[in-house]
């Protein structure tokens, strides 16, 4: 497949826009439809788009194994951690009013950090996945 | 959807049920458009048509796409799915009529949720705001299992791959 010029530089035209468009369902989801869980499926498909066409070692160029990895625990940690913050800084666990002096502002940053969080895990889980069956796949045509 | 579920039940070379669930996938993203659920159907048209049919073709790669032939008549198993079906659709007649507005379902909090989530957290989108905010410890738990999960497969796969070196 790497050797089609179409699929290439539509690949290339489009794999952008894939991203942006993720990124603007993670920071509009607090006004339209989405959020970490869509935005993070969508932006590795984007990936995942771009490794089909341009094979497995241009993707791990473009977004490594180990960064996949580390996605995966950070968003976790990232989520737990607003909920240590709440903590400290006087609230409840997972308390968002706590986090501005505005409390409908501090709600909006919560929600912002919290599904950050879950853009990370959503997108190290479904890349890392697919790196690994692709590499398999590999192998198994190697012998 | 009814074809496709047929079509994907007497089809036997894999491939091309891997196809027609992707297509299924987006079948059901319309529906659920259709019934407003606009947050659902995105998240069913990325991961049902999107990741899954990729690694579903991955899987295939490594294990070949014909079905086996089944070992015996499928008539036992086929009795039972028929009995669980009847006995779910008669469970769904006690169920009350799509869109009543005194179900209980839309009696209890969920008032509560419209009325007062964009006062409380400034935010437009309910749906984000009873996710992220209102339950925000079940969305951290659904973020654990996922992470949870995705630990599993990996360790799993790495492991299998290092002993066959």
């Amino acid at each position: 497949m790497k050797g089609d010029i179409i699929l290439r530089v539509i690949a290339k035209l489009l794999v952008p826009f894939m991203l942006l468009f993720a990124l603007y369902v993670q920071f509009h989801g607090d006004y339209g439809p989405g959020g970490g869980f869509q935005a993070g499926v969508i932006a590795a498909t984007a990936i995942v788009f771009y490794v089909l066409v341009f094979g497995l070692e241009a993707g791990r160029r473009l977004l490594p194994d180990w960064l996949a990895e580390k996605a995966l625990a950070a968003g976790v940690l990232l989520y737990a951690g607003v909920g240590v913050a709440g903590l400290l800084l006087g609230g409840n666990y997972l308390d968002y009013f706590v986090l501005d002096a505005d409390p409908v502002h501090g709600q909006h940053r919560g929600i912002f950090w919290v599904e950050a969080g879950v853009m990370l895990t959503v997108t190290g889980v479904m890349l890392k996945l697919f790196y690994m069956f692709a590499d398999r796949g590999r192998d198994g045509e190697g012998e | 959807m009814a074809a496709t579920v047929v079509a994907m039940v007497l089809q036997r070379n894999l491939l091309g049920v891997v196809v027609l669930f992707a297509i299924y996938s987006f079948l059901m993203a319309t529906v659920l458009a259709g019934l407003d659920a606009v947050d659902v159907a995105m998240t069913e048209a990325a991961v049902g048509a999107g990741v899954s049919t990729v690694l579903l073709l991955g899987a295939l790669h490594l294990t070949g796409s014909w079905e086996a032939k089944p070992l015996h008549r499928p008539a036992l198993p086929l009795v039972l799915a028929a009995a669980v079906g009847a006995v779910l659709v008669y469970g769904s007649f006690g169920l009350p009529a799509f869109s009543d507005p005194q179900a209980p379902i839309h009696t209890h909090v969920a008032p509560r949720y419209l009325n007062e989530a964009s006062k409380e957290t400034g935010v437009p989108n309910v749906v984000t705001a009873v996710l992220a905010s209102y339950r925000g410890y079940d969305t951290l738990g659904e973020t654990v299992v996922v992470f949870t999960a995705g630990a599993g497969v990996i360790a799993l796969l790495r492991r299998r791959r290092k002993g066959r070196r």
